[in-house]
């Protein structure tokens, strides 16, 4: 099939998810939008007004493929259908980017449409490294693996996250994609440091950075609890950690994400624009 | 300690179910409203799903009412699939045998309406056969022809008024619906589905032409209140007609 996209990498400047609601105003005036991301499972249907929205984007956009359907952390094999219809979307579009989620999604054949966690350790470790070896084999292209969002922490596991993500990257050859909210919100939720976080992240293996709003919640003991909810605005503090990624990895890639009560242009616009002061300080 | 997969997918989908021990909170003490956030994030995000692909049913039988449905199909239907898309694949047959909902027998019809203008919105692209083609065919030929029908086409014949009763919910000002038998036709002329009522004859001629049928074949089926003269008016106009041959 024609190949639309002449868009070999995503520059480090602002990118963000893409909605269809806001195809006419981003093809009018992007703003500072240079790249966009696409929900890879939203475009495996066989034709219609999403595939060609997709393909005039791509002609004009560099635009990331993120996947939230593989379960590359799950316990059993990877879905050969669904892999199958993730390299058909690749070989057509030929994105800028590849990424995906160090969760899980699917068990004993149900999807469960949430990143669901996993335990680090040397049995997940080896299961994980081997997903990713089969993922950028079928693709022929290296992919990104995202840092998710924990809410809690698993007894049996004897790696830090950031350890396992290091130990991926060195077994696999894959990039990071770093999420900065997920990084403030399993560091407020697990009580640890999210600059140690990022101070023991490997940033030279970075690709693209994320940004999105949580929910604010507690737990029955009174604990704060942050929810990863992509619908709202990013808080001060992630955008005060995101100064601090950039001042050590220097400007990435960064999408703002908004997935739930998805806003008008102009205030998504606004965060991207927000983005690019983060990308450039004066 | 280990927690299984299995373990996590038994107690996330069962509220009533303990958390799985292994699993814990920063000072080493059971995470049990922190499971919840995984509880309640799948089953909002499938609930949120199906009302995203179900607006006629839920408007039906109103909010609350779906939302418990939800509830029930999603426990009982995981999604096989990634493709959230086409989540809901059984709906009709689960809302046909949801005793809650026998007061409205039409609604599993009207659920397979929904399914298939999802289906018709993500099918693949096609060229229409050119207007004049099927008339330059000669007279004595045309019975044997067959005509290759766009993938976004499909039929529904029911014994409720299901044109009517979508046409009630989804337009301003359509006439209300009166309690007969009826059938439609899912098309996809641009990018946006449409339904057309035909009758069940129509709906038979159709499905035997889509199985590759000829014409005259697909006429055979049909009984007597066939008008194929329409029914193929029908077909044409909305660029269902990809090839004859």
């Amino acid at each position: 099939m024609l190949d639309v996209s002449n868009h070999t990498s995503l520059p480090p400047r602002p990118g963000v998810g893409y909605k269809p609601q806001h195809y006419n105003d981003i093809m009018r005036d992007p703003g500072p939008v240079a790249w966009l991301e696409i929900h890879a499972e939203n475009y495996m249907g066989d034709g219609g007004r999403p595939i060609s929205q997709l393909r005039h984007l791509a002609e004009r956009f560099p635009v990331s493929v993120h996947g939230v359907g593989l379960s590359i952390g799950g316990e059993g094999t990877l879905d050969p259908d669904h892999l199958a219809r993730l390299k058909h979307l690749v070989g057509w579009l030929n994105p800028a980017s590849f990424s995906e989620h160090l969760a899980w999604s699917t068990h004993d054949s149900h999807f469960y449409n949430d990143l669901l966690p996993l335990p680090y350790n040397a049995a997940t470790l080896a299961r994980v490294a081997a997903h990713i070896n089969q993922v950028q084999d079928t693709l022929g292209r290296r992919m990104l693996l995202e840092n998710p969002s924990s809410y809690l922490a698993f007894a049996e596991s004897s790696m830090s996250e950031t350890d396992f993500l290091r130990e991926l990257v060195q077994r696999t050859g894959c990039g990071l994609l770093l999420d900065v909210n997920n990084v403030f919100v399993s560091a407020t939720n697990l009580k640890t440091s999210p600059q140690a976080y990022i101070d023991d992240f490997p940033l030279d293996a970075v690709g693209e950075i994320h940004l999105g709003g949580h929910d604010e919640d507690e737990d029955e003991t009174g604990a704060t609890l942050l929810i990863d909810s992509h619908g709202k605005p990013v808080v001060d503090p992630v955008w005060a950690l995101l100064d601090y990624t950039l001042a050590k990895s220097g400007p990435k890639p960064l999408l703002i994400e908004w997935d739930t009560d998805v806003p008008e242009w102009p205030i998504l616009c606004a965060e991207t624009e927000r983005a690019a002061m983060a990308l450039a300080p004066a | 300690m280990t927690v299984s997969q299995s373990d996590f997918t038994a107690s996330m989908l069962d509220p009533a179910a303990s958390v799985p021990s292994g699993l814990q909170n920063p000072d080493g003490a059971a995470a049990s409203k922190r499971f919840n956030v995984y509880r309640n994030n799948v089953a909002v995000s499938l609930s949120d799903a199906l009302e995203t692909a179900f607006p006629v049913v839920r408007k039906l039988v109103g909010d609350q009412f779906f939302r418990a449905m939800a509830g029930v199909y999603l426990r009982k239907h995981p999604p096989k699939s990634p493709l959230m898309m086409f989540y809901g694949a059984a709906m009709p047959q689960f809302l046909s045998r949801f005793e809650p909902a026998k007061s409205v027998p039409y609604l599993p019809d009207i659920a397979k309406v929904e399914l298939a203008l999802r289906h018709a919105y993500h099918a693949a692209d096609t060229k229409p056969l050119d207007a004049n083609a099927l008339a330059a065919v000669a007279p004595d030929a045309l019975m044997r022809t067959r005509l290759k029908i766009a993938p976004a086409i499909q039929t529904i014949t029911s014994p409720y008024p299901i044109h009517a009763i979508y046409r009630a919910n989804t337009v301003a000002d359509a006439s209300k619906p009166i309690m007969q038998p009826e059938a439609l036709v899912v098309t996809r002329a641009g990018f946006d589905p449409e339904i057309h009522l035909i009758n069940a004859a129509a709906a038979s001629c159709i499905d035997a032409l889509a199985q590759g049928q000829s014409l005259g074949e697909a006429m055979a089926v049909a009984d007597d209140t066939l008008d194929l003269g329409a029914t193929l008016g029908v077909l044409l106009a909305q660029g269902a007609v990809t090839e004859i041959y």
